[in-house]
Parts: structure tokens; sequence; C-alpha cells
């Protein structure tokens, strides 16, 4: 198991930075009924890395995140990261332990401001009880304000300031996508899962989203778990690629080795070509 | 839209998470806290009786916001809730206990009582939840009609609870005297919105808020969503539980037909008119229900006194005059502004906030 010192990253802590472990997916498989989303698929993302999870549409790469977070139970297999075995971790659990993602389809609380958004990455890190939190004295405002350092940073990184008071249901998609991201940042993790979190951008969008993840991975050290389907994006910003394709894994590799391995080419065919 | 307050640079994130920052905003809060205290001087008896009962109205509905407008969870329980407070509050006060600590304790008794009607919505949602409240409104009234303690008389029925008269503050009753219970009543209102409003300041009111808008999301980022959700059942039904304690000392005797499914469904009209998931409209929305009849039964009167109507037949259709009014406002609410009283108001002001560059 590699855990790497985070010393040397430039990341705002306000509580231990969480250990950065290895994730390991073994021989898993999850169906729907009838329908097989995943059959018996192993991988493993190390960390520090940008691991890409590619496939054509219905391949299976949302259920794959569906298991690692406990949304959905895997009938077969395991999934280890460290000594904790995510199949058995109820979702809630997981941002303990360091795990965050964002969604497809965005999920963000959109009644609350941009900042409250953010405020609830914070959610486990806070102690108060509901005596504390209805006085709001001393130790609870402390706390509010305390976190609210924390989520500055991530607001400072990813460039909304501007927006910090605005009803996130009223933003732009691609700012929404932004705030999604920023709010599971704000959780400090040490792994993230990013569900195709460029889908729907225009080219400056993507562009801007692909330095947010690379300035995540390489300041703040976070191992990112990515499914996009912009195959240059792909190809520029992730370390390794694993492949789905009818819920199996097809190919796993650097992005070059990736692009020549017939198999790819044959399943993205009548798709689009991988750049 | 709501309006930024332009000009207005925080040093500090202390003072940009306070609740009054700006002057005028405390200048406001002064001058509602000098009507508060006027109030009860200029008016008559009449007048401060409708008051009292929109003050515990907005008690009441405060607590049921919490758990509807802010958690999401829909319940159509209240008038079980308070029923609860209200049973509990005479009952303990028949066994010796002061008032003030009978209805602190009756509170709790409601709050474990709405823990226990709270447990469906691990699998129930929207509508399905809703129906298994009324199990409680079911439940709750039976007792209540049928448990002997309550009427002390052994006979399988319970009529009416009598409150004892020990609910005296420096001599006054609190039923009899209106100005006392102005004064107790307000005191729980403004503790209980200064609560209310600090709840939604921290990571607790956070989660609430964040169940009822995607409770999938909530739960990735760490919120026991059924944890919360019991939390949000305890604390909405705790404050309701105090609205229902004021209602005893309030009353000679309560029975049953002040806690009905009607009752549930006047508080829910309170808080969707005045606003879901505010505070401060739940305030407005039960000042504008229970008012509402007081203004139809004045025009009732003027109709009566011209010789328009006949006062007997008046009588007769007033409450169906009511329900009308009640369901009209609800319809108009959706209609010209979901977000409620509350939103109106929140208009009013910015339009006088950037007047006369208002566009
Ligand atoms: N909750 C569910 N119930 C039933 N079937 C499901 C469910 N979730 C996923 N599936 C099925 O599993 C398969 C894989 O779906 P999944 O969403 O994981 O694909 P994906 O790779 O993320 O596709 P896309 O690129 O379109 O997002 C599909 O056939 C889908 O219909
Ligand atoms: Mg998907």
């Amino acid at each position: 198991m590699h855990t790497v010192s985070m010393s040397r990253f430039d990341r705002p802590y306000l509580d231990d930075p969480p250990e950065r472990l290895q994730l390991d997916v073994e021989n898993v498989s999850l169906s729907f009924g009838g329908v097989r989303a995943i059959s018996d698929v192993s991988y493993s993302c190390y960390p520090g890395e940008i691991l890409a999870i590619i496939g054509p549409n219905g391949a299976g790469k949302t259920s794959m995140l569906n298991c690692i977070c406990g949304l959905y139970r895997p009938q077969r297999g395991r999934i280890m990261y460290g000594r904790h075995n995510l199949v058995t971790t109820p979702p809630h659990h997981l941002p303990k332990i360091g795990i965050a993602r964002t969604f497809q389809n965005i999920e963000l609380f959109s009644h609350m401001t941009v900042l409250d958004n953010l405020m609830l990455g914070r959610h486990v890190h806070m102690r108060k009880n509901i005596l504390q939190s209805v006085l709001y004295w001393g130790r609870a405002e402390q706390e509010e304000i305390r976190h609210r350092q924390f989520v500055e940073h991530v607001i400072d990184l990813l460039e909304i300031q501007a927006i910090r008071k605005k009803q996130v249901g009223a933003l732009a998609y691609g700012l929404q996508k932004r705030v999604e991201l920023g709010r599971a940042l704000a959780m400090n993790p040490g792994l993230i899962l990013l569900d195709e979190p460029m889908a729907g951008m225009n080219i400056e969008e993507k562009e801007d989203m692909a330095r947010f993840i690379l300035d995540i991975n390489e300041e703040w050290g976070i191992t990112v778990i990515l499914i996009e389907h912009d195959m240059s994006v792909v190809m520029d910003i992730s370390d390794r690629v694993v492949v789905l394709d009818f819920g199996l894994k097809i190919a796993e590799g650097t992005p070059d080795e990736v692009r020549q391995n017939p198999e790819v080419i044959q399943a993205y065919l009548g798709e689009e070509e991988p750049a | 839209m709501t309006v930024s307050q332009n000009g207005v640079f925080h040093q500090t994130y202390s003072s940009d998470q306070q609740l009054r920052p700006t002057s005028w905003q405390r200048y406001r809060i002064v001058l509602v806290f000098i009507l508060i205290i006027v109030f009860p001087l200029l008016v008559g008896n009449r007048e401060l009786r409708i008051a009292n009962t929109v003050i515990i109205a907005a008690i009441g509905a405060i607590g049921l916001n919490i758990l509807v407008g802010y958690t999401g969870q829909i319940s159509l329980g209240q008038g079980a809730f308070l029923a609860v407070g209200a049973y509990s509050t005479g009952l303990l006060m028949h066994q010796g206990l002061p008032w003030w600590l009978a209805i602190l304790v009756a509170a709790v008794i409601t709050a474990l009582f709405g823990i226990v009607f709270g447990i469906p919505s691990l699998r129930l949602k929207g509508l399905y939840l809703a129906v298994a409240t009324l199990a409680a409104q079911q439940i709750v009234g039976w007792i209540v009609r049928a448990w002997d303690p309550i009427d002390g008389k052994t006979d399988g029925l319970a009529r009416e609870l009598a409150i004892p008269n020990t609910n005296v503050v420096l001599g006054n009753r609190l039923n009899t005297s209106e100005i006392t219970f102005y004064v107790v009543a307000m005191i729980v209102l403004i503790v209980v919105t200064m609560l209310a409003t600090n709840l939604f300041r921290t990571h607790i009111g956070r989660a609430f808020i964040a169940i009822r808008d995607q409770d999938i999301a909530a739960e990735v980022m760490g919120v026991d969503v059924f944890r919360f959700k019991l939390l949000s059942f305890a604390t909405s039904s705790f404050i309701v539980g105090l609205a229902g304690g004021l209602i005893a000392v309030h009353s000679t005797i309560i029975s049953f037909e002040r806690f009905t499914i009607e009752v549930s469904i006047e508080y829910l009209a309170m808080i969707i008119i005045g606003g879901l998931g505010s505070v401060a409209g739940s305030i407005y929305g039960a000042a504008f229900i229970k008012i509402l009849p007081e203004i139809l039964r004045e025009i009732g009167t003027i109709m009566t006194e011209q010789g328009w109507l006949d006062a007997a037949e008046f009588d007769l259709i007033l409450p169906y005059i009511r329900e009308a009014a009640f369901g009209l406002a609800i319809i108009l609410t959706l209609i010209i502004e979901p977000e409620g009283i509350v939103k109106v108001w929140r208009d009013v002001k910015s339009y006088f906030r950037l007047w006369p560059f208002s566009y």
C-alpha cells in the first residue's frame, strides 16, 4: 500500500489530511434483474494518480462509481480502499474515510447558496450538537467560521468568489458543475470521483475544468477517478485509463496503450473515434 | 431575485455570518420590539385575544415549517402533535408540576412522540409519509377520547381535560388575563424564532435543507439522512409541543375538537401561504390564517347590520366561507407567488432599498 506524505502539498489544512489509500476493485459484478451492468471487473487506482474510466453509453461507468460510494451493492466482488471494504460501508461514511464524488446529472442543493452547498461539504467535520447549534454560541460560531475559512480556500481555487452568495439553482450549467466540484473538494477528500465533469460544456469551460482537475491533483495531492467522454481531455490529463464496454473491462493502461488497443477501437466504432 | 447590499464590505467571516449585518436592519428590529411592547397598550381585550391565538399559531407553524418546509417531510399530524403537547401539559399540571415546567416536559414528550412517528420516513416519502403521519392523528384522537385519566371518570370515555388553576403568573391566570398570556407567549415566540433562525446558520439546519433538496447527494456528502430526519421530527415536534402547552394554559378545558385533521391542514396552509422554509414566513402565514376569519366576521357583521344578510344564516355559513377563503388563499399563493408572503415582503424591501433606481 502506497501512502505518500502530504506535507509537500499546498493544501489548506483544518483537520488532518486524509490518508490517500489504494483503491482495489476486485471481481465486481452488478446486475439489475436481467441486465448485467458490470461483469467481473477488476482494477486498481493508485494514490496520487488520475485514472480515467471510459466507455460507450451504458457501459457501466456510472454504476461503477455508485458501487464505490455505496449507492449500489454489487452482487459479487470486493472494493477495498486501504483496509475499508466499501461494499459494506454506508454512503454517509465515505467522507469520513476521505472519498468524495460528483454526479453525472448535477445533484446540488439547488435552493441553497453556493457557500452553503460548499459548507455542506464540511458536514462530517462538524461536531456541535443541536443545543449548541440553536444557541449559536461560542464554540458553535467558532466552528462555523473555522470551516468557512477552508471553504474560502476552495472558492479561491475554483475562482467562484463572485457567486458565493448566489442561489445555485439560478446559475449557468457550467458554473453548477464547478460548484459541485467545489462541494466535493470542501470535504477535504483523499480520493475524488468525477462523473463526466465536463459534459455539456463549451471548449473554454472544459479547459478551465481540466485545469482545476490538474490543480487539485498536483497541488492538493488528491487522487482522481474521472469518467469522461471527451477523448482529447482524457488523453491529456489522465495517467492511466480503464475501458469498459457492456459491463466488461476491455482494456487498461496508459492513454497511448489504450488508444492503440484494437478492442477499444472496435468498441468505439460507430460511436466516436478515440482522438 | 434577491438584491445584494451594495456598499457593504465585510472584513471578517464572522461579520459576514451575522444575522443583521447592516445598521438599518438593526433599526428595524428595534422598531419591531417597540411595536410588540406598545401593541397590547393600544388595543382592547378582543384584539389581544386574537393576537394571542396568532402567537400560538406562529410557534406551531415555525415547528411545522422545520419539518415540512426545511426538511421536506410532509406531515398531516400537526393536530396530533399539538394535542400531545396540550394534554401532556394539562396532565402534568394535575400531577403538581408548575405550568412552565409542565410545558417544557410536555414538549420533550412531544419530541419523543415525533421521533416515533418519524420512523416511517426511513422508507416513505412525500404523500406516502403524509398518510403515515395521519396514523398519529388517528391514534392520538382515539387516546384522548378514550383514556380515563383525562377526565378522571372511569367510563372508558374521555370528554375533556380541565386545566388546573395553577396557570398563574404574578397572581394573574393565563386563561383569563390576556395581557399576562401575551407577555408569556410572546417571550416564547421570540426565543423560538431566535433558536430556529440559528439552527439554519449551522450544519444541522443545512443538513435538513440538503435532505429536502437532494437526499442521495446529502447521504454521499456524509449526512446520516435517517438520523437527521429523526432529528428534524424531534426538533419540530418539540416546538409544536410548546405551542400545544401554551394552548393548554390559555384554556379552562381542552377537548379534541381543537386538534383535528382540519387543524393539521390549517397549519399546512399557514406555512404554504407564509413561505415554506422560512421562519419569518411561518409567522406571517399564522397571522394571515388566524386574522382572515376575523375579517370575514367583521364583513359579515357589517352586512347583517345593513340588512343584506340574516345573522343566523351568516353564522351557519361562516365556517364554509372560511374554508373557501383558505383554499382561495392557497391557490392564489401558488399561482402568484409560490414562495409565499415572505417573498412578497422581501421584494417590497428590495424595491425600497434601490428606490428611486429600481429597475
Ligand atoms: N438503477 C438502475 N436500474 C436498472 N438498470 C440500471 C440502473 N442503473 C444502471 N442501469 C443499467 O446499467 C447499465 C449501465 O449503466 P450506467 O449508467 O452505469 O452506464 P454509463 O457507462 O454511465 O453510461 P453513460 O455514458 O450513458 O452515462 C445500463 O444498461 C443501465 O440501463
Ligand atoms: Mg454514466
